[in-house]
């Protein structure tokens, strides 16, 4: 009975819950979906357009287009949650070491992420994943390092704002160890804001991974990865336009759903904005 | 107090200017590849080990590290950053010759995605819950939403395969072939800035003058005009700022779709060939522009408030 009025209190969380679980589910259950191996060049269906065989048509090698973008879920949801993981654990970690000890800790993290601000993030990005060597783990390790950064600035900023509160006095007045203040007090009071950042960053961030894979310092051939696929798509934009607009409503579509999942989430957790 | 300000900014972009250069220099000295092996391969020649050895030496390969950095640093000072080793010509030339397209495309850009979010931020605004807020927010969650490089592809296919309006090859920086990548670039900023826009005027709206100069009888279009948009603009000015800083940097990827000759395909070109001398430099370059960029806005911003003038 709970459960069905949540549901009706929040239909909009329920319904991009929904699709973003079916979007989960193509990529877990990809081998058992795709009518063909997305690895598998058949050279004489090169180019083949959209017919009742591969309904989305073939690339130049003749790989099942629809395989491939299927497959493509993969790729993209495993580098994203890493990638919003890893942002997630280092930044707030970070922030949170700054905020509570202060000291030359923070002068040295605060002054990194100041650096790292007054940049362009992309630049920077492209540079770390080219000169890495090109692949999946080194454009992930590329857009974290540059976007790090406003994790550990939001961390810090609550850390401060909890820090001077009544009951951490209290704590540290009855002898609590400071490590026992972090994960009891503190933390749990500020995973909520965390959390909402990190929900309605995923589409953002899946459209930079699939970025740098279009220019080639992401994922690399044969990697079904969609971002690669229209780089691979764009010598054929004229001949073959299906490999450019698949792939793309593959991206667009998947980007949505997580930016409305974001923002229902922060609606959910976070009654005040939802108000405003 | 303001020389002293001055000096302060002044003091953290060179900061930032040695940090950034340090971290760039250390990932191309980390990165795997010998840069005298891949010279020479550009070249056509396939090196032996003396000639290997001899061009490390030449170009100073063999040095330790900090030594490398500090000759490269010394250079710089001077206005030489090196010369290019994939290009073959000194990495200031290449630089200033790839600055004017990118300018070009970045100012085009933000012009056009003003053009196209300040009236559509405003009208969502004022006319906040009715059916055009609703399209208005619907379309640039759309346009959030739609990676850059997608939307360049499907604007050249329509407009170059199609309908032969521009050349797809591209390669030209001519006005007609600064149309699409520029059209590209604003559509996907002004979906982010018309909700900026939006916001700027909503929290404008709800303040209490403005109900105030209702309650006086004052017509409502003369308060939006006169009030309510002067006042929203000025946040929006250091967005500005910011998202043009960005564009600098940002244009590779629609500069590579449109094949146009600026300094983000150069630099991506840079990378893949391990040109090193030449990543360098353009790191180098476009954190100073966007930083001095960035400390215009903030002067300009502080010029434009009377609050901030008083208190500075």
């Amino acid at each position: 009975m709970k459960c069905i009025k949540f549901i009706k209190n929040h239909k909009q969380f329920t319904m991009f819950s929904f699709f973003a679980l079916v979007i989960v589910g193509i990529a877990v259950f990809a081998p058992w979906i795709v009518p063909k191996d997305p690895y598998d060049a058949v050279m004489t269906d090169s180019l083949v357009a959209p017919c009742s065989e591969y309904i989305w048509g073939t690339d130049k090698l003749g790989r099942d287009l629809f395989s491939r973008v299927i497959y493509g879920t993969r790729s993209s949801l495993i580098m994203v949650f890493t990638l919003v993981s890893v942002i997630f654990v280092v930044g707030t970690c970070l922030g949170v070491l700054a905020g509570f000890f202060g000291g030359i800790l923070e002068q040295i993290i605060m002054r990194l992420a100041d650096m790292m601000v007054s940049f362009p993030g992309l630049v920077l990005a492209i540079a770390i994943a080219g000169l890495l060597g090109p692949n999946m783990v080194n454009a992930v390790i590329a857009i974290a390092a540059v976007s790090w950064t406003k994790y550990a600035r939001l961390a810090r900023s609550l850390v401060l704002k909890i820090k001077n509160s009544l009951y951490i006095k209290a704590a540290r007045l009855t002898g609590t160890k400071n490590w026992k203040i972090i994960l009891r007090y503190i933390l749990p009071n500020m995973i909520t804001t965390m959390i909402i950042t990190a929900a309605t960053d995923i589409g953002g961030m899946m459209m930079e991974l699939a970025g740098l894979s279009f220019l080639g310092f992401g994922a690399q051939p044969p990697t079904p990865e969609w971002g690669l696929m229209l780089n691979e798509g764009r010598t054929y934009i004229s001949k073959a336009p299906w490999l450019m607009i698949y792939p793309g409503i593959a991206i667009v579509i998947v980007v949505i759903v997580f930016n409305m999942l974001g923002d229902s989430v922060r609606d959910l957790l976070d009654p005040r904005q939802e108000r405003k | 107090m303001r020389g002293k300000q001055a000096l302060t900014h002044f003091l953290q972009i060179v900061i930032v200017l040695f940090g950034i250069s340090f971290f760039t220099f250390g990932l191309t000295y980390l990165s795997p590849g010998d840069p005298a092996e891949i010279m020479l391969t550009e070249c056509g020649n396939i090196p032996t080990e003396e000639l290997l050895e001899k061009t490390r030496e030449e170009l100073g390969l063999n040095e330790p590290f900090l030594v490398q950095y500090g000759n490269w640093l010394k250079g710089v000072v001077t206005g030489d950053m090196g010369i290019s080793y994939s290009m073959k010509v000194p990495v200031v030339q290449k630089l200033a010759s790839c600055f004017w397209p990118t300018l070009q495309l970045a100012l085009a850009a933000v012009v056009l995605m003003l053009l196209i979010s300040i009236p559509l931020g405003v009208l969502s605004a004022v006319y906040q819950n009715r059916w055009i807020d609703y399209l208005v927010r619907g379309i640039t969650f759309l346009g959030v939403s739609i990676p850059n490089f997608w939307l360049g592809l499907i604007l050249l296919s329509i407009f170059g395969v199609q309908l032969h309006w521009v050349s797809v090859s591209g390669g030209r920086s001519d006005l007609k072939s600064l149309i699409l990548p520029a059209i590209t670039l604003a559509i996907a900023m002004s979906a982010k800035y018309t909700r900026q826009v939006r916001t700027a005027v909503l929290d404008e709206l709800h303040k209490e003058y403005v109900m105030a100069a209702k309650m006086r009888g004052i017509k409502e279009k003369v308060i939006l005009w006169k009030n309510v948009l002067p006042n929203a603009m000025l946040p929006l000015i250091t967005l500005l700022g910011l998202s043009f800083g960005n564009l600098l940097g940002g244009t590779a990827v629609v500069e590579i779709i449109y094949n146009w000759p600026g300094m983000g395909s150069m630099a991506v070109k840079a990378i893949s060939c391990h040109d090193y001398p030449l990543i360098q430099g353009y790191v180098l370059w476009i954190a100073l522009l966007y930083m001095v960029i960035n400390l215009t806005v903030d002067w300009f911003y502080h010029r434009m408030d009377p609050r901030l003038k008083e208190e500075g």
